[in-house]
């Protein structure tokens, strides 16, 4: 990725709040999925979230993109206050996101699902795409190069003309981050993306994290289980149980938590 | 000569870009186009003009186009006939209230007007997919079909509610009605087809392509890139129905020479395009001339080819033996090569790659 496309109109420095959430409330039917949560990104961290299975994680997550609606609370990104996001809206706004099941454009090549990450920012018309000469074929070519420099980034050049379908899940993982980080996100939402990964494919998925947080200065909230590599990653961890948040400090405070270690060892409330 | 790209490395973006970026498939293309623009018209008969080669090419525009929406963007539909419908009374009524403007134009403009028709229906393909859309358009097609029988107006009064089409020329010669003679009609229909697919291949391999093949394989993850999954999705409906309308016109005006248009433009045309794309392959514009070419040059092989070669068959049996192919061919694809004709294609170019060594 080009340094200069890369460093656009933030008019934030690092360690604003680049992202807040107040007083979220989520519920399907009976169902609480979150419940009152508050806690903010600051601009250039690694913000992790964690908690057991079915805290409400992924529902956050999906809160902040603007797929659910909390029914309370507000989101505030970059200074602007929402009820609720919208899914275009957070796009365009520069918050990208990669899932938890991998929800990539299967029939599509590793090149065009990457490519396809850079739609926001192609605006040749509906004219020139008629013919891909001029324009429409300049502007190809110029995404062409900001997504070979993520591949090589991401060093999946091998794969380039793979339809992602058929590549194994580590690699898929991989591909969907690339396509992520096509879209030149402020924030950038990882929910789990090491989960079923072996050692080494951890080992450069975090190098991958890192890399991306500090070469770009991208902020990252980042969703994980493997509680060591959160504990190496991240700058600030939110910890989420039955929906609400228990605790919320650096690494090291949240370790200490009578109530995190409560939580993760299941003592009954 | 090898099939392969060694030592064709590309140095450049736009080469590694190209639509054919192996030599042998450009040189491929360039035998094919000169087959068709010199080859046939000079040894085909004209039977083999009238009823071969240019139902075969309408056929092929009318599956890429419901290719665009099924296959490129995963939306299913069975009005693909009366979109064709709506191109077909476009342009007759064009043509006879601008009668000085040439035909062709009208042809092409005709898209237009099943566009606009396919985006109004495709507004439910919003909040509905699947079975509940392919329903939605079934409804489609009867809506429209009705249309072209009850409103007089579409088939200018005539007493026998047919298409009744006259002469046209394009630079004095007729290219429609009585006195265009098949060589005529072949070339117009030829050059049709091979512009709207040129533009076809361009837009699937840019922008608007991934978008739509975004939307089709996960659409939670395309709105999220910003992909407005209205827009797309009425995109695709529009094209998807330009093409069918541009088929459709040139159905009646090229091949079928005027007649009762709501026959030709009934469930089964619906039907019959849907079994092309899915033999010729979910996805590809070329499966869709495979598609294409199988489905209605399959027909006359049955009914004309075998006898000539000394194997009785009376045109009942060939009928029934052709629904039996197409049946057992559909659900062989369905449930094995999804990708169709066009897949084994790509299978078959692959191993030619290797031969003739196996690794
Ligand atoms: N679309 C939905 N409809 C109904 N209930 C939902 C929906 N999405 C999430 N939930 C419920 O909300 C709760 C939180 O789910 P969520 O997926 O956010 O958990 P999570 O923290 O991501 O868990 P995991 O670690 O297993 O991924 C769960 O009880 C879940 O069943
Ligand atoms: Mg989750």
């Amino acid at each position: 990725m080009d340094a200069s496309v890369q460093t656009k109109t933030h008019n934030l420095a690092k360690g604003d709040t680049l992202l807040a959430v107040d007083n979220v409330s989520l519920s399907f039917g009976g169902v609480k999925a979150i419940t009152d949560v508050s806690f903010d990104i600051k601009k250039g961290e690694i913000r992790a979230i964690i908690g057991p299975n079915g805290a409400g994680k992924t529902s956050m997550l999906n809160v902040i993109n603007g797929f659910y609606h909390p029914q309370q609370g507000r989101i505030t990104f970059k200074g602007e206050t929402r009820q609720k996001m919208r899914p275009y809206v957070a796009a365009s706004q520069g918050i990208a996101r990669t899932f938890q099941n991998v929800a990539l454009f299967k029939g599509m090549t590793t090149l065009d699902n990457i490519m396809a990450g850079r739609t926001l920012k192609m605006n040749t018309g509906f004219f020139w795409q008629l013919w891909r000469h001029g324009p429409a074929m300049r502007e190809e070519v110029e995404h062409r190069h900001i997504v070979e420099e993520i591949i090589d980034f991401l060093e999946i050049q091998a794969i380039r003309k793979t339809p992602v379908g058929k590549l194994p899940y580590g690699l898929q993982k991989r591909v969907e981050l690339g396509r992520a980080l096509a879209m030149e996100p402020e924030l950038l939402l990882l929910d789990e993306p090491m989960a079923g990964m072996n050692l080494e494919e951890k080992e450069d998925m975090s190098r991958f994290i890192i890399d991306v947080n500090t070469q770009y200065g991208t902020t990252i909230a980042l969703i994980e289980h493997d509680i060591s590599v959160v504990m190496d990653l991240s700058d600030r961890v939110v910890v989420l149980e039955y929906g609400r948040k228990i605790a919320d400090g650096t690494p090291n405070q949240v370790k200490n938590d009578q109530t995190v270690i409560d939580a993760y060892l299941g003592v009954p409330h | 000569m090898f099939y392969r790209e060694a030592g064709q490395f590309k140095t450049t973006y736009p080469s590694d870009m190209a639509v054919f970026p192996i030599a042998q498939d450009r040189i491929g293309l360039g035998l094919i186009l000169a087959a068709a623009f010199i080859l046939i018209p000079l040894f085909a008969s004209d039977f083999i003009l009238s009823s071969v080669m240019i139902p075969f090419l309408v056929f092929s525009l009318a599956a890429i186009g419901l290719n665009i929406l099924t296959g490129y963007t995963g939306l299913i539909s069975l009005g693909t006939g009366a979109f064709m419908g709506v191109g077909a009374y476009a342009c007759y009524k064009l043509m006879t209230i601008f009668p000085g403007v040439n035909i062709i134009i009208w042809i092409i403009s005709a898209g237009f007007f099943s566009a606009l028709v396919g985006i109004i229906f495709g507004i439910p393909s919003l909040r509905i997919k699947g079975f509940y859309l392919a329903v939605a358009t079934l409804a489609a097609q009867f809506f429209l079909q009705w249309c072209f029988v009850r409103i007089p107006w579409l088939y200018n009064y005539n007493a026998s509610g047919a298409i009744e089409v006259g002469t046209r020329t394009l630079f004095g010669i007729p290219i429609v009605g009585p006195n265009a003679t098949p060589e005529a009609r072949y070339y117009v229909m030829l050059c049709i087809v091979v512009a709207l697919t040129w533009i076809a291949s361009n837009i699937v391999h840019g922008k608007i392509g991934r978008s739509w093949m975004a939307v089709r394989d996960m659409d939670i993850a395309a709105e999220l890139m910003g992909i407005k999954l209205l827009d797309t999705k009425l995109l695709a409906f529009a094209v998807s129905s330009f093409y069918a309308g541009v088929a459709g016109a040139c159905m009646m005006f090229l091949w079928y020479g005027g007649g009762e248009a709501s026959d030709a433009f009934n469930i089964n045309q619906s039907f019959l395009i849907l079994f092309m794309v899915i033999i010729g392959g979910l996805g590809s514009l070329i499966g869709s001339f495979f598609g294409a070419a199988f489905i209605s040059i399959l027909p006359t092989v049955l009914k004309f080819g075998l006898p000539a070669i000394g194997i009785p068959l009376s045109g009942a049996t060939a009928e029934h033996l052709i629904h039996i192919l197409v049946g057992a061919l559909i659900i062989f694809f369905l449930i094995v090569e999804p990708h169709g004709l066009a897949r084994l294609w790509q299978i078959g170019k692959q191993k030619l790659r290797m031969w003739p060594f196996p690794y």
